[in-house]
């Protein structure tokens, strides 16, 4: 029977010789993924249970990058209990204050998921890790405690969409806006319980950087997974990272897919999400006349070295529209560090930007950032929900670390040819 | 199993920040979560919600992110049961983890009003709306997936089964 690349990695982690759309499975995971937020639930339930051990120490990470540093009194005490947790499991995959960064920029980063590779973690954005032709999720933290003790998880087998990504993007066009693009026509709840699988010529023309920005909103449209295809741009990421024996993984040519959709990159143009949901794009042409207060670029989504080259090329030599507060934050040490020997911080800070130590704070309105009543943001994060980044009655608009570092010039939202 | 209460109703997508807001994951305690439910786009939910009540969705509930928090919360604040047109799929998972009660059904979430008094029967996945008197049908869960909710959660439930 003819198996998506998702169905192929599937069957053969539960040991089968092929899976179909619907078919539950019990598989084994290669990584067990939670964060400071969402581990905390699962340690309660673990304890409940009265496990004693977890199943494989090097096959789980912890990273304290949501609340960190610590915002408050509560959430020292919750990454106290993980910190705790992880050092009498001996973890190896631990990383707090001082070596974390974002969850889904550091596991890639640290050579902790390779293609083939099956990770499970609690943080809907797990599904980052199809950008280097793994099958990953999100779970809520009951099934990562279950999967912490046992190394097993069962799945439902997806069906999936095809993407085909045609010619090359062109000018200021990167992974956001064509992930952005693809919610805005296919909504939030486009592709609910399916995999989207990326295929075409126009692939080779993204950075891996690009690829971890489409795959990681998958979830915004409802999916379980994105997924690349295994390239020479993804070889050459996991080279020298992931030191480990891994599968590369294709999709059968004649797969059955539930829709095609065919996209001209090239055609592709700067994109913006309005409030209130990731669908809600417009492209920046036809934005209007949009004041902001806030700009942030960072996440997940958009914290990784290339974003933020980008935004210094925008940045170089201008400066911050007054009334503006900008907040740059690199998602790991490492991007921290590179950014630092290139000089893309002396560029943020002399344009009067803020750059901050990785944490995911203002993505989700937990701290670093936290917006007033009336108050409205472009970030290069996910999700523009109500409530998200603060008051309920403030607005958040999605886009690319592109329009997000010329909106932070202009004073509104504008797009990068325009300055 | 049956749960009857009156209805909260809601539209499409609603999402698991404005369930439970992300400035209140800094804590785990049930209670807390719930004082703070749907606070965002309901500010009277927490107060005037009653045990056994019931909340209807549209599209798409849950979805956003993976907070097991959202579930709790709802359930910690009475909620018998969860119906909606479709469930984002980790919320879906999480809600069957944590012992809440959820049902998909086109027909009763789109002609189920606010403040309807309403009942739903797990066994059979008949829901009644005793205010309009009318019924409509959903696929009950299989007998093992209403034992881990009825239980309190899946780790209650493996629990359960070893005592």
């Amino acid at each position: 029977m003819p198996m998506t690349m998702t169905q192929k990695i599937l069957a053969a982690h539960a040991g089968l010789e092929s899976v179909a759309a619907g078919q539950l499975i019990e598989v084994p995971v290669d990584m067990v993924l939670a964060n400071d937020v969402t581990a905390p639930v699962s340690i309660v339930e673990f304890e409940k249970a009265g496990m004693k051990s977890v199943f494989d120490k090097d096959k789980i990470s912890l990273v304290m990058d949501h609340f960190t540093p610590n915002k408050d009194i509560k959430a020292a005490e919750q990454c106290k209990k993980v910190r705790e947790f992880a050092c009498s499991m001996c973890i190896s995959n631990y990383y707090d204050v001082g070596e974390m960064g974002v969850e889904h920029a550091l596991l890639p980063e640290k050579g902790l998921v390779a293609p083939g590779e099956l990770v499970i973690g609690a943080d809907s954005h797990t599904c980052t890790y199809g950008a280097l032709g793994a099958f990953s999720t999100g779970m809520g933290s009951t099934d990562i405690a279950a999967a912490m003790a046992t190394g097993r998880t069962w799945l439902k087998v997806p069906s999936a969409l095809k993407f085909v990504l045609k010619g090359k993007p062109q000018g200021w066009v990167s992974g956001k806006d064509i992930i952005l693009h693809i919610i805005g026509m296919i909504g939030v709840d486009g592709a609910l319980y399916k995999s989207m699988e990326f295929f075409g010529d126009g692939i080779a023309h993204l950075s891996i950087d690009d690829r971890f920005t489409i795959a990681n909103m998958a979830i915004e449209a409802g999916a379980k997974n994105g997924i690349f295809p295994v390239d020479d741009v993804t070889l050459s990421y996991v080279e020298g990272r992931a030191n480990r024996p891994f599968t590369s993984y294709e999709a059968d040519d004649d797969a059955v897919y539930d829709e095609v959709y065919e996209i001209n990159l090239s055609a592709l143009k700067p994109t913006v999400a309005f409030p209130h949901l990731p669908s809600n794009t417009r492209e920046v042409e036809g934005a209007g006349h949009v004041e902001i207060d806030q700009v942030v670029i960072g996440s997940c989504t958009n914290g990784r070295l290339s974003d933020l080259r980008i935004a210094a090329e925008i940045m170089k030599g201008r400066r911050v529209k007054k009334g503006v507060r900008v907040l740059i934050i690199p998602a790991t040490q490492q991007i921290y560090l590179d950014a630092m020997r290139e000089g893309l911080l002396d560029i943020f800070i002399n344009a009067g930007a803020a750059v901050s130590t990785p944490t995911c704070g203002p993505c989700l309105g937990g701290h670093m950032g936290i917006l007033a009543r009336g108050e409205r943001a472009v970030a290069t994060t996910n999700r523009n929900f109500v409530g998200r980044m603060g008051h309920p009655e403030s607005e958040v608009y999605l886009a690319s670390p592109a329009v997000a570092a010329a909106s932070a010039i202009k004073g509104y939202i504008a797009a990068p040819d325009t300055l | 199993m049956k749960a009857t209460g009156t209805v909260f109703k809601y539209g499409d997508n609603v999402d698991t920040d404005v369930i439970i807001p992300a400035r209140y994951l800094n804590t785990t305690d049930h209670a807390e979560l719930a004082s703070h439910c749907m606070e965002d786009i309901d500010k009277n939910f927490s107060k005037s919600v009653k045990p056994g009540d019931i909340i209807v969705g549209g599209r798409n509930f849950g979805c956003g992110s993976s907070r097991e928090h959202a579930p709790i919360a709802i359930k910690a604040s009475g909620i018998s049961c969860v119906i909606a047109k479709s469930f984002a799929r980790i919320f879906y998972r999480n809600a069957i983890n944590t012992g809440l009660a959820i049902v998909e059904c086109e027909s009763a979430a789109e002609a189920i009003q606010n403040g309807d008094l309403v009942s739903v029967d797990f066994d059979t996945g008949k829901i009644e709306n005793l205010t309009r008197g009318q019924t409509y049908d959903a696929s009950p869960f299989p007998p093992f997936i209403q034992n881990i909710i009825n239980s309190g959660g899946l780790f209650n439930y493996i629990k359960s089964r070893q005592e």
